[in-house]
């Protein structure tokens, strides 16, 4: 117990001083940052003050001593006691390691001191000397300025002289730098004057800065004469002439002069460019003879190439150092230049004009695109040229449109050309001749294809990355009047004018007139563009060249459409008429050139009828491979037209029997005009529909009602009569199938044998059943 | 001999009661017929069937002409009339049987001039030297059926064939024709002019068709007014009528379907130029005037 007093006594005291160290012990690396930065936990902690707390400001050991000893059981209390011991003992250690460290820092300080106070006496001591010192070097430095004084005015008065006289010393040497730099360096020369001329203007009172003066202006004078004769007589690069200009101007000549003598240097060197230029055009021929230029060195793009890099170029900075001389308002610039663009554009357009053949579009489009954009560079210089500019681009994609037109409509022509020769060729024996709808499918297909083609050319014109085609002539009228309708519209009128042509002059006046199966195969052509073709390739057209709202107007489908069926319509009428004049006229010499009168009693039909019908039927076949069927007059019975042969037969000589007796002439006259009053007029030589049947009713409507003119012209013996009657039998026989309507070629034979009958001197007819049975042998 | 048929051409003389009665009754004339009386015949044996005759338009009635396979014959007529000598000829020569179809003489140049058709081509013929003087080589596209001269413009034809077609010749330029009518719808037979107003032509077809038209453009009436305007100033709406009704295109006035068959024949009468007639295969004989609003336009 009482060693725990005492311990706690003990411990009690170094309380003091080393609770303060031991808490530092622990707690150094805390204490001031707590402090500093407020109130800490552990602070807070000892806001309420614990008594028991051993390390703490308030501890009371009384306390401290209660607690424990009604807290802890004794055990603890023998170990807490150790435990304190140790610490005690462990707290003196330390306070005395610390007294013996610090216990020389205590006795040095303590030395330092006590010498400071003796050496401070010494100091006081110099110090007074210091001062002493001092206040004699300034006195003495006061007397010696005072008497530098005057000799440092005199100093800077001498070095202002010196100054004065390096300037001067210049300015007399002025001359002969001049003089030396005059020949090889102006530019230095100019310099160098320009410096001293202010000076030796302000002083040419005085004669010999006046003497300087003037012999500087004497060199100067000379020099502006070495540059004037250089600017004269030398071919300089821009860049030369504009220096040597510039210089001139410093030199105070005439601005006007110079600037006349600019430009004209300047026309001289772009006259040079041009003249380069067109030295590569060939020359227009004195004599007028027609020979062909030769293809041009170059193409069209290095030629634009050249053109824009020489001469546009050369221009824009002659232009453009111009205005830096001369300021903007001088109004000779503009008509120099114009008038030179206006040579280049015309090179170029005699240039472009020698572009004959189709060439390379993209080739053209693109020296176009290449000349549009470098001529923009002079936009600023020359507003007007621009639109010239676009003008001649313009002019040149018209004129290239119109090359394709041409081009298409050669391609046309070529075609044609061969499908004739392939009509025409001769055919190997068993071979059949060219099938008309693969020629047709060839011609239509490539014909297409070269449109096609041409408008993927043209196309190139208004690409987008090409800078014209953003102009607005090439957005709307571009589109709609050259490529719509002076190229797709201009070819479809063309082409339906020239298979119209086919059919309508020129069989007449001596060219070699048209196969009957061309015509035949146009007319086909011709429908096909009506019903698709047409639409399609407009179609085509208006999106690859969109036409704008506001555009002009432009021709409508169906009017293309009308023309092409107006040109269908027209061949294939004179199809039929050229065929059907064929036929008729193997008639007509059949009938004229038989004697009627004389002629024995039939026995056959006679070869031509044969040929007739063989006649038909090819042309039937020829046709039928172009044109679809057609529809026939529905008979009163389908069994009606099979029995034909069999019906016609009972019913032909009952209508025959009144015609062939001269007794009674009148009935016959009677009779033919009332049945003519009901039956509808045949109109000979009409328009045919576009069907097969139509076109074959058509061609046989000719050829019979040729037999039944030329009948007529004849006069006829018994036998000639009977001979007319057999081959009628045989044309019905074999031509009926071929009409629309049976009724028609009926009527027509009929004819025929009643008019034979009125040419006959002895109309006996034949009995028809030997009628038939010499048709059905024939 | 039998059997060989033979063209023969001869001249008639009319009764003379047609000639100076033509007032007589009708009914008298029609039933006791008058017949022509033969006064002689064109002697053809040596120079083939005949196409055609023609009298020389003007003068006394004593020269014919007529058209033999490929003869062309001119004929005297000698005491009055009952003898014909054959005073010139001359025979169109080429390749191939040349036939002359068809002729017709020129009432200008002092009736010096024929034109005859053979084929496609039309020539035309100085009857004083009997030599061609001017050739229409493939005149129509088939066979030329007929021609006729204008009667007031002297170097203008007109002519008509196989291929559906009417043309007008200048004979002096030979390679084209001035105007082409293509209104038929087969052969044209005949094709007349009217021989007062030689605007009215009338043509004939196998197509049973008689058209008559009004070619106004080619005709010796003048086209336009030639009145002087300036003076008729004051009448001012009267003439704007007139320039509304003036300028009358060439058209067809009509188009007459009364035949039932062909029509080979078309003729003007020769007392009434408002008159014509048309013949046609079945018999039937038509007449027709010119329609009254195109007459008085015409003579107004």
């Amino acid at each position: 117990m009482a060693a725990m007093t005492a311990g706690s006594g003990a411990g009690g005291s170094p309380e003091a001083t080393g609770g303060s160290t031991g808490s530092g012990g622990w707690r150094r690396p805390h204490g001031p940052l707590q402090r500093y930065y407020g109130p800490s936990t552990a602070e807070a902690a000892e806001a309420a003050p614990d008594p028991t707390d051993i390390n703490g400001p308030h501890f009371d050991p009384e306390v401290f001593m209660t607690k424990v000893r009604s807290e802890c059981p004794l055990g603890q209390l023998l170990s807490h006691e150790a435990a304190l011991g140790r610490e005690i003992r462990a707290l003196d250690s330390d306070m005395q390691t610390l007294l013996y460290e610090n216990y020389n820092k205590f006795i040095s300080a303590t030395d330092t001191i006590r010498k400071m106070k003796v050496d401070f006496r010494h100091m006081e001591a110099e110090m007074d000397d210091l001062a002493a010192n001092m206040a004699a070097i300034s006195a003495s430095s006061a007397r010696v300025s005072a008497a530098l004084q005057d000799r440092h005015h005199r100093g800077a008065q001498l070095s202002g002289v010196q100054a004065l006289l390096r300037k001067l010393q210049a300015l007399v040497e002025v001359p002969g730098r001049l003089r030396c730099w005059a020949g090889t360096e102006p530019a230095r020369a100019l310099r160098c004057h320009a410096r001293a001329r202010a000076v030796l203007r302000h002083y040419r009172h005085l004669p010999s800065f006046r003497a300087i003066e003037d012999e500087s202006h004497a060199i100067m004078a000379d020099l502006a004469q070495r540059l004037r004769a250089r600017l004269r007589c030398e071919t300089l690069n821009p860049k030369e002439l504009t220096e040597c200009v510039e210089m001139l101007l410093q030199l105070e000549e005439p601005a006007e002069e110079l600037s006349e003598e600019f430009l004209s240097q300047a026309g001289v060197r772009l006259e040079a460019e041009l003249a380069a230029l067109e030295a590569e055009l060939p020359m227009a021929d004195p004599l007028g003879t027609v020979t062909m230029p030769p293809p041009p060195a170059s193409d069209i793009l290095d030629f634009v190439d050249r053109g824009s890099s020489a001469f546009v170029g050369t221009l824009c900075q002659l232009a453009g150092s111009y205005r830096t001389l001369f300021g903007r308002d001088t109004g000779c610039l503009e008509p120099f230049t114009a008038a030179l663009v206006a040579r280049y554009f015309a090179l170029l357009e005699q240039r472009l004009a020698l572009e004959h053949g189709l060439g390379d579009t993209s080739l053209l489009v693109r020296a176009l695109d290449r000349f549009h954009r470098r001529l923009r560079a002079l936009l600023e210089l020359l507003p007007t040229c621009t639109d010239a500019a676009a003008e001649l681009v313009a002019r040149a994609a018209r004129e290239r449109v119109d090359r394709y037109l041409r081009a298409l409509q050669t391609f046309f022509l070529g075609c044609l050309g061969d499908v004739r020769q392939a009509l025409a060729a001769p055919r190997p024996p068993g071979k059949e001749g060219p099938s008309l709808p693969d020629l047709l499918a060839t011609l239509a297909s490539s014909v297409l294809g070269q449109l096609k083609a041409v408008l993927a050319y043209v196309q190139l014109f208004t690409a987008t990355d090409v800078a014209f085609a953003s102009l607005p002539y090439f957005k709307g009228e571009f589109c709609v009047t050259a490529v719509r309708e002076g190229l797709v519209v201009a070819f479809m009128r063309w082409l339906c004018r020239t298979v119209r042509g086919f059919a309508d002059g020129l069989t007449e006046r001596g060219a070699p007139a048209a196969p009957p199966a061309l015509l035949l195969l146009l007319a086909r052509l011709c429908l096909d563009y009506e019903n698709s073709t047409i639409s399609y390739i407009l179609t085509l057209t208006d999106e690859q060249f969109p036409p704008q709202d506001s555009g002009p107007a432009v021709t409508p489908g169906p009017v293309l459409c009308a023309e092409a069926r107006a040109a269908a319509q027209r061949l294939l009428d004179h199809y039929v008429q050229v065929q059907g004049a064929a036929v008729a006229q193997m008639l007509r010499k059949s009938v004229e050139t038989r004697d009627w009168l004389g002629t024995v009693e039939p026995r056959n039909v006679r070869a031509v009828m044969k040929r007739v019908v063989e006649d038909i039927t090819a042309i039937d076949v020829q046709v039928g491979q172009l044109f679809e069927e057609g529809v026939r007059r529905a008979q009163s019975s389908d069994s009606s037209r099979r029995a034909f042969s069999v019906y016609s037969s009972s019913r032909t000589p009952g209508r025959y029997a009144p015609s062939y007796t001269p007794s009674a002439p009148m009935d016959t006259h009677l009779l033919s005009n009332i049945q003519k009053l009901f039956s509808e007029r045949i109109d000979i030589f009409s328009p045919v529909e576009f069907n097969k049947v139509s076109v074959l009713t058509g061609i046989i409507k000719i050829s019979l009602k040729t037999l039944l003119e030329c009948v007529r012209l004849r006069t006829l013996g018994r036998f000639g009569l009977q001979q007319v009657q057999v081959d009628g039998h045989y044309l019905q026989l074999y031509l009926w199938r071929f009409a629309s309507d049976e009724r028609v070629v009926q009527g027509l034979l009929d004819e025929v044998a009643a008019s034979a009958a009125h040419r006959c001197l002895d109309p006996v007819p034949m009995e028809h059943s030997v009628v038939e049975l010499i048709c059905e042998r024939g | 001999s039998d059997t060989k048929v033979m063209t023969c051409a001869a001249v008639w003389r009319m009764p003379k009661e047609l000639e100076s009665g033509s007032h007589e009754s009708p009914d008298d004339s029609s039933s006791n017929t008058q017949t022509l009386e033969l006064l002689c015949h064109l002697d053809n044996t040596a120079h083939g069937n005949m196409a055609c005759v023609m009298w020389e338009p003007m003068g006394d009635g004593k020269k014919i002409i007529s058209l033999a396979d490929n003869n062309i014959l001119l004929w005297d007529l000698q005491e009055s009339s009952a003898k014909a000598v054959l005073s010139s000829s001359t025979a169109l020569e080429g390749k191939g049987q040349l036939k002359f179809t068809s002729g017709r003489w020129s009432p200008h140049h002092n009736c010096t001039q024929i034109a005859t058709a053979n084929d496609t081509t039309v020539r035309g013929w100085d009857t004083r030297s009997m030599r061609q003087i001017y050739c229409i080589e493939n005149a129509h596209g088939q066979l030329v059926r007929d021609l006729d001269f204008n009667p007031n413009k002297q170097y203008y034809l007109a002519s008509c064939g196989d291929d559906c077609k009417v043309k007008f010749w200048d004979t002096r330029n030979a390679t084209e024709p001035v105007k082409t009518l293509e209104e038929h719808s087969h052969w044209v037979w005949n094709v007349r002019y009217n021989h007062s107003h030689d605007q009215l032509i009338l043509t004939g077809s196998s197509d049973s068709r008689v058209i008559l038209s009004n070619m106004v453009s080619i005709s010796s009436e003048p086209f336009g007014h030639m009145v002087d305007d300036d003076e008729l100033s004051d009448q001012e709406d009267q003439h704007q009528e007139e320039k509304i009704k003036e300028p009358l295109q060439d058209s067809v006035i009509a188009t007459y379907e009364e035949h039932e068959d062909s029509v080979y024949a078309v003729e003007w009468s020769s007392a009434d130029p408002w008159l014509f007639a048309s013949l046609s295969y079945d018999g039937r004989l038509v007449i027709n005037r010119v329609p009254r609003a195109l007459k008085y336009h015409i003579l107004l």
